[in-house]
């Protein structure tokens, strides 16, 4: 290892370094951005320090320079404008591209590297072997897995669990040909493209496969699952290639992925695995057996909840994805600062999955200038329910559906906000339509509860106006 | 196994570990920004893309890294940027009456 060599390995573990100090900062909210900022930092290092090793190497052509740099320009091109003009609600499905590209990447390194070795018709010793085809399944599900989520999650792709006609069976022949196909390179140890590509296939068709079949619900766990997956992938990758910063890199984002994956599945209390074989097995016949006592819906108007809401003490209102989707952050705030003018007192009741992920909500919000201590998480509000006057429910579903607690309901089990022990209920809503799990919500039927059916913009735009008027 | 292997092997173990001290920690409000952070840095790959891009010689080396620069650039850009958007969310604000936060940044109403 000369020098230069030398130096440039130094910068990169100095970039990995910022990658774990930056997480460390990502902590608390005060020092978030801050450690984003050092992780940047370690990245630009350590791109920065391999352009440089290139360019002192000498033996870099003219060609390379030209794919270099039009790689980048057109793919940072594409991330920053993307990244610069997405909507926040739009955010998630957004990661989940930037994630698949990852994949993607982390796979192709792998198999350039394969064709290289095949085109020169040498062989790779066996752990190369191990983690090229590791790099290249994981990286190809990940890619079509990852595309697939954003897809559904954008309404390209239905949001309903998909099921394919046989799919278990396919699903065991794709693992089946990418087990034996790893397996024939391994005892044989040729280099045999043909059989590559067919693991690639295999690769590229489960990642379809394994996600289609799964709810839009639970995409966010999907979504980190792979996340965990690409980690791994350019982990493997950095084997391959033999570059310790993709080691450690990818490392941390696979334990990183794994831990928050889980974190999110504990959040809808369900395990992974189910969600994950959920969606290959039945599914159906759970869904029609709840629907409790029936009952009739109360709907009041603007003025009616104006009232309530300007009287009361306590009011907690529960933020769902209907907010976020009818961009209605603003005028949620707007509404609270008038209420916490006439002297009531304003709590957000904020569900681990409020939104689309853990922590979507707390994002939409702080766009909206809402001051964070006014944010309760799940646990501290839940107590907090009974002395509220009023719950004002906008555009929040299935996390606040009593259902959760019995058996028998597909949302059985689900920790859910107590929005049924407030003194009253109002909830915003277009329509009676279901949430994303499908089914009826009890509280609609609640004696106590006053639906105002409203796009969830339009309706609090006028129950300003009506507040502002008592 | 050879001594680099295990070299590695004892880079990615220990990495892994790291990752999970790390992440353990994040309080739940934060784990979609983190979600995303964590997101940008496996775009490291951009670095082993660079690699294959240099030593490239035949058009379908360069057909494949090309799209590999360009997947890990697109990774490492918009993952930074979107994660730093969701951040500046976070910022404590001067925000009327409940004075809970000491207020150290201006109130820029970017609405």
């Amino acid at each position: 290892m000369d020098t230069l060599e030398t130096v440039v390995r130094l910068v990169w573990l100095l970039g990995a370094a910022g990658f774990v100090f930056g997480l460390m900062r990502m902590n608390s909210p005060a020092t978030a951005r801050n450690g984003n900022l050092v992780s940047a930092g370690g990245m630009a290092l350590a791109v920065g320090g391999t352009a440089v090793l290139l360019l002192l190497n000498g033996n870099v052509s003219a060609t390379g320079w030209i794919i270099i740099l039009i790689g980048i320009a057109v793919g940072g091109g594409l991330g920053l404008y993307t990244a610069r003009t997405v909507q926040m609600t739009a955010m998630p499905q957004l990661v989940s591209l930037f994630n698949a590209v990852g994949g993607g990447a982390a796979a192709l390194i792998a198999i350039d590297d394969y064709l290289r070795i095949a085109g020169l018709g040498q062989t790779l010793p066996l752990d190369i072997q191990i983690a090229t085809v590791l790099d290249v399944v994981i990286g190809c599900i990940t890619f079509t897995g990852s595309l697939i989520a954003s897809g559904k999650l954008q309404g390209l792709i239905p949001g309903k669990p998909i099921l394919i006609p046989g799919g278990r069976i396919i699903t065991v022949a794709l693992a089946a040909v990418a087990v034996i196909g790893a397996g024939y390179l391994f005892v044989t140890g040729e280099t045999n493209v043909a059989v590559l590509f067919a693991i690639i296939a295999a690769g590229l068709i489960f990642g379809v496969t394994m996600v289609l079949p799964i709810g839009g619900a639970d995409m966010p766990v999907v979504i980190s699952l792979l996340n965990s997956f690409t980690g791994t992938a350019v982990a493997m990758a950095g084997f391959v290639i033999d570059n310790t910063v993709l080691i450690i890199a990818g490392a941390l984002v696979g334990a990183s992925g794994a831990i928050l994956t889980k974190l999110m599945a504990d959040a809808m209390n369900r395990s992974v695995v189910n969600i994950m074989i959920g969606g290959f097995g039945g599914g159906e016949g759970t869904q029609t057996a709840v629907t409790g006592a029936g009952g009739s819906v109360r709907s009041v108007n603007a003025d009616d909840v104006a009232i309530q809401l300007a009287y009361a003490s306590h009011v907690i209102i529960v933020p769902g994805y209907g907010l976020a989707v009818a961009q209605a952050q603003h005028g949620v705030r707007e509404l609270a600062e008038l209420l916490e003018a006439r002297g009531v007192d304003v709590k957000y009741a904020i569900h681990p999955v409020a939104g689309r992920m853990p922590g979507h909500m707390n994002v939409l919000l702080a766009e909206a200038n809402v001051p964070y201590p006014q944010l309760k998480e799940m646990d501290d509000i839940n107590p907090e329910f009974e002395r509220a006057d009023v719950a004002l429910v906008v555009g929040a579903n299935d996390v606040t559906n009593p259902a959760a607690r019995h058996p028998g309901s597909p949302v059985s089990g689900m920790p859910i906000l107590d929005v049924d022990h407030a003194k009253s209920i109002v909830v915003i809503k277009r329509s009676m339509g279901r949430g994303y799990a499908g089914i009826d919500n009890e509280l609609y039927t609640n004696p106590k509860t006053g639906m105002y059916f409203a796009d969830a913009k339009q309706g609090l735009a006028d129950l300003i106006a009506a507040v502002k008027a008592v | 196994m050879s001594a680099e292997l295990l070299a590695a092997l004892t880079v990615f173990v220990l990495a892994i570990l790291c990752g999970f001290a790390v992440i353990s920690k994040v309080p739940a409000t934060l784990h979609t920004p983190l979600m995303s952070g964590a997101n940008s840095i496996h775009g490291i790959v951009l670095v082993g893309s660079m690699l294959i891009a240099a030593s490239a010689s035949d058009p379908l080396s360069q057909i494949l890294s090309l799209v590999a620069v360009a997947f890990a650039t697109m990774n490492v850009v918009g993952g930074y940027v979107v994660t730093d958007r969701m951040l500046q969310m976070f910022r404590k604000k001067p925000v009327a009456a409940k004075a809970t936060a000491p207020a150290a940044s201006a109130d820029d109403a970017k609405a």
